[in-house]
């Protein structure tokens, strides 16, 4: 893909990130962000620990307040104080870190649990769907297991499928391979590659530059709660205009990240 | 020379190389050594340690009469079966009162839990209780509430000491229950709710099918404990005049001069505290899957 975001530029992506300001206390983590993610795009949040990628992410869930600024959903405002948030979030699905699956609760119950209760669909119909995904990401024999007897990388995945079951019109991925073993990234990261083949509008908080170039369409380098670099994979990681852009991908290199 | 007797000092001479099977051989035979020597000792403990103790009380100048009048066999027979009987009070008043424990606790630490602004009053009067319940002696709650109430003479308020006892005891260990539901609660890290609210449920629907089964889960061991002390703790119904199995052997020993009818009522206490305590202790062992929340 070649777009680089120009057609959307006007506020009419899935999702809209105007001039968000966002401090905890003291700490001024977003300082104006503005960002379009377009329909079927995948937009990737570079930059270091700290530099305000996972609070922009937990921003458009709205598990964070903004301050300043606007986050459009399908060009409706979401951070108006009258809108309901678990309406919004039954339209977005969110990966965290940690996995954060449901350790009570069985593989399959994990994934039908939103959907079911939240009234999106009827019991059967979300465990068919869910087996059905289980089944085709190599899962399909764990559905009855407790998140506790798998391996990172398989409840990351259950931790995608419960995410993109119900079909959100969006995911947010905040950096869902930095608590695996390095030989588990890759089975997430495929399936996060399958999600973007079929066309899954995502916006991706990443430290795998490599994953980044391949699987986004644009990347967003963000340091000290500044977007300073916006544009097309490839010339943002193997090019980059912006000196600091540079000095981070260059610290990548020296660690052999990237 | 002289060599210490330890098995393995005759071994000593004749090392095997490194990779050698033998040593894997007399590193079996040197546990089992082990083995059998740390039974012995606990054999040789037990014996001395309960031995003792059982010839220091059989052999007191006091055992003669003692055992008239704790252990007579007669006594137990002629009080048991109005003691049982008795004891079915007990029985009941604890399973209902368990329920509403358990109701009344979960829901006042739910309350207490809340961040809802509108629920402050109800989070004030909730800690108010739980202070007050918990502070009180049970036996000193019995009471006020056994007596005290029907002195108001209010209309439509029961005057039965029994129901109004049992009020009581239901009210203190709502309190204390209410406490450990509250940890369990607080317990369950934030990601688990911001996970449920981000999968599209409501606070509510993630309390209810996230939070709750886990932090209910978790402090199964401390609630069973408390259910055991609510167990015994009917028995100071007795205060305010329920004849359960306490106050009948109590009755039974003052009418024949014999403290027999005490003993059996503490035997069918043990009958139900025991196996509740064995079950704490099947529910809480160390390598029970279902705990799950490894981390």
């Amino acid at each position: 893909m070649t777009d680089d975001g120009l057609e959307t530029a006007d506020g009419a992506g899935v999702i809209d990130v105007l001039s968000v300001t966002k401090a905890f206390g003291e700490l001024e983590v977003l300082k104006g962000i503005d960002l379009t993610v377009g329909e079927h795009e995948a937009v990737a949040l570079i930059g270091a620990s700290g530099s305000g990628k996972s609070t922009l992410l937990r921003c458009v869930d709205l598990l964070e307040e903004v301050d300043g600024g606007d986050i459009l959903l399908d060009g409706e405002v979401i951070t108006d104080p009258s809108v309901d948030p678990v309406a919004v979030r039954k339209k977005l699905g969110f990966v965290f870190q940690a996995f954060n699956l449901f350790p009570h609760l069985d593989v399959l119950e994990n994934i039908t649990l939103g959907a079911v209760q939240s009234g999106q669909m009827k019991r059967k119909e979300a465990e068919e769907r869910g087996r059905e995904l289980l089944a085709r990401f190599g899962l399909g024999d764990r559905e009855k297991e407790k998140p506790d007897r798998l391996s990172g990388g398989q409840q990351q995945r259950v931790a995608l499928i419960r995410a993109f079951a119900p079909n959100p019109r969006a995911l947010l991925l905040d950096e869902v391979t930095s608590a695996l073993d390095p030989e588990l990234v890759g089975e997430v990261l495929e399936l996060v590659r399958e999600l973007k083949a079929e066309g899954m509008t995502m916006l991706i908080a990443t430290h795998e530059m490599g994953f980044a170039r391949e699987v986004a369409d644009r990347v967003a380098f963000l340091e000290g709660g500044r977007l300073l670099e916006v544009g097309a994979a490839a010339t943002v990681i193997d090019s980059p205009s912006e000196p600091e852009t540079r000095r981070f991908l260059g610290r990548l290199h020296q660690g052999g990240l990237a | 020379m002289t060599r210490p007797a330890h098995p393995s000092s005759t071994e000593a001479d004749a090392i095997p190389a490194p990779g050698d099977g033998g040593r894997q051989a007399a590193r079996e035979r040197a546990r089992k050594a082990k083995t059998r020597r740390g039974q012995a000792i606990a054999f040789a403990s037990s014996v001395v340690v309960l031995g003792g103790l059982a010839v220091a009380v059989f052999t007191s100048s006091g055992w003669p009469e003692v055992k008239s009048q704790f252990f007579s066999v007669e006594a137990f027979t002629d009080s048991f079966p109005g003691i049982l009987s008795a004891f079915w009070i007990d029985v009941k008043v604890f399973l209902i009162v368990e329920v509403v424990v358990l109701i009344l606790g979960l829901f006042v630490a739910v309350v207490r839990t809340s961040t809802n602004p509108a629920l402050f009053p109800f989070r004030v009067l909730g800690a108010v209780y739980c202070d007050v319940f918990r502070g009180i002696p049970v036996v000193l709650l019995i009471y006020l509430f056994g007596f005290g109430i029907p002195a108001l003479a209010l209309q439509g308020v029961p005057t039965d000491p029994l129901i109004l006892g049992s009020i009581a005891l239901a009210l203190a260990y709502g309190s204390y229950v209410a406490e450990v539901f509250r940890a369990g609660i607080l317990s369950i890290h934030r990601t688990q709710f911001e996970s449920g609210l981000a999968i599209g449920l409501n606070r509510l629907q993630t309390l209810r099918h996230v939070v709750l089964p886990q932090a209910v889960r978790r402090v199964r061991p401390p609630l069973l404990n408390d259910f055991i002390a609510l167990q015994k703790d009917v028995a100071l119904l007795a205060v305010v005049g329920v004849i359960e199995a306490y106050r009948q052997a109590q009755i039974d020993a003052a009418a024949t001069f014999n403290y027999t009818p005490l003993v059996a009522a503490a035997l069918l206490y043990l009958a139900v505290t025991i196996p509740m305590a064995r079950l704490l202790d099947y529910i809480s062992r160390p390598d029970d899957p279902s705990r799950g929340m490894a981390k």
